[in-house]
């Protein structure tokens, strides 16, 4: 069963999540493939972007030339503000976080399980220092959670799995799971298929994935 | 006539102890007050626990504190950072401890330590390994961690502006960690990038009131390093 289908790149897979984003919702954007969300909001849409070190209105990356030494984002790149932007201490930045404020936050992750348990922050074979950041307090305190990430390991291991094998970032916080073979919302009754990219079939796609999945 | 401005670093450094717990500001490498931090090895207090988010960067400011060996515990919540070479050599070597903790956790227990909160409740964490050994409480249906108030014996922060009753404001993202900070430390020891005259500061924009602040170095470092 040779079947013909393209996954999505990591672009494309930021840009199936900028479409879903409405007007007017406040949004963090963690490291890797959620951070290219920002650039594909569609023009004329109002999308506020938070960062925890303490900024509201997080704009583009400056022009060559015009970096404010001042302006960083969590993930330490030169950021530009966008005009109706605020600053804020730390406290507050992880209120507005950890007090259900922010409408959605986007998270790359390693495994997502059926019950929207989510492992981002720790792989368990570690030589490295431990690091967290605010993955913890951004899964469980806004209002979404969505992850974006390919539905599979390089070496081809599924990442939806039924139980997370890695060290566990929160419990029962995802709500959404973009892939570059799919989009599966996380429901009560289960990992409920919303969208298959062109050529691909409901069983490949189950093949793919440890945890059962729900026919859209 | 209340004066908190200083002349030196050891004079806003002088009477840290060693085994302090040392509150240090900025993210990343905005808003971290790199003289004052390095002039504690000039002070020679060792054993030292630093509070931080990131371990330093490049051979600067904490990197360098860390170096020359001056800090038995790091508590901090993202240690992994391209350049912090230091500190991860130091780790893996077993010379340093880490506490890792969540980055609003982090934030929030210096805030409810400057607030007099001894510890409170939180759903950052639950059912991790971060909150294993930790009190749970089940509020509502939802699981959440006690956390305990993380207060500073010193506070070492970053300011853009102050005055000599130490108001301050902060620069764009350079403010982080450094007014939760300036609050936690029972000694607040500023570098200012720039000091100005009492009421040069709009009241309706000081950032930190000056009842925060014990000590103002005027330390012209100009744009963030590292």
């Amino acid at each position: 069963m040779s079947q013909q289908f393209t996954p999505l790149t990591r672009p494309q897979m930021a840009g199936q999540v900028a479409e879903a984003i409405p007007s007017g919702w406040y949004v963090n954007l963690g490291i890797g493939i959620p951070t290219l969300v920002a650039d594909q909001v569609p023009a004329g849409r109002e999308v506020i972007f938070h960062s925890e070190n303490g900024i509201l209105g997080m704009g583009p990356a400056p022009a060559a030339g015009a970096i404010d030494p001042w302006l960083i984002n969590a993930g330490k790149q030169h950021i530009t503000l966008r005009t109706g932007g605020s600053f804020f201490h730390h406290a507050d930045s992880f209120a507005m976080i950890r007090g259900g404020h922010l409408d959605l936050c986007v998270l790359g992750a390693f495994e997502v399980a059926e019950n929207g348990d989510i492992a981002n922050w720790a792989t368990s074979v570690q030589d490295t220092a431990p690091a967290v950041g605010g993955a913890m307090d951004l899964a469980v305190g806004a209002k979404r959670l969505w992850v974006v990430m390919e539905h599979q390991t390089k070496d081809g291991r599924p990442r939806i799995v039924k139980r997370c094998s890695y060290p566990l970032t929160a419990m029962a916080a995802v709500s959404r799971i973009y892939t570059n073979l799919a989009v599966i919302d996380v429901t009560p009754e289960g990992l409920r298929v919303a969208g298959m990219i062109d050529g691909l079939d409901f069983a490949e796609l189950q093949n793919r994935t440890e945890a059962e999945l729900i026919r859209a | 006539m209340i004066d908190k401005r200083v002349r030196s670093v050891a004079e806003a450094l002088s009477g840290i102890h060693d085994g302090a717990t040392v509150l240090v500001g900025g993210f990343g490498a905005v808003g971290q007050a790199n003289i004052l931090i390095e002039g504690l090895i000039e002070h020679g207090a060792r054993d030292l626990t630093v509070v931080a988010n990131n371990a330093g960067y490049g051979r600067v400011g904490l990197a360098r504190l860390l170096e020359v060996g001056r800090v038995r515990k790091l508590i901090c919540s993202f240690p992994r950072i391209v350049g912090s070479t230091i500190f991860e050599t130091l780790y893996k070597a077993g010379r340093i401890e880490l506490e890792l903790v969540p980055q609003g956790t982090l934030a929030e227990r210096m805030r409810a330590a400057s607030a007099g909160i001894p510890a409170f409740f939180t759903a950052t964490g639950a059912g991790t390994q971060l909150a294993e050994g930790k009190e749970t409480r089940e509020i509502d249906g939802r699981t959440y961690v006690l956390e305990q108030a993380l207060p500073g014996d010193v506070a070492i922060v970053e300011a853009w502006r102050a005055d000599r009753w130490g108001n301050l404001t902060y620069r764009s993202s350079g403010r982080n960690f450094n007014p939760v900070m300036a609050a936690a430390g029972k000694l607040t020891v500023v570098q200012t990038q720039h000091m100005v005259e009492l009421g040069e500061i709009d009241p309706e924009t000081v950032v930190t009131p000056g009842i925060f602040v014990d000590r103002v170095l005027h330390v012209p470092y100009g744009d963030p390093t590292g």
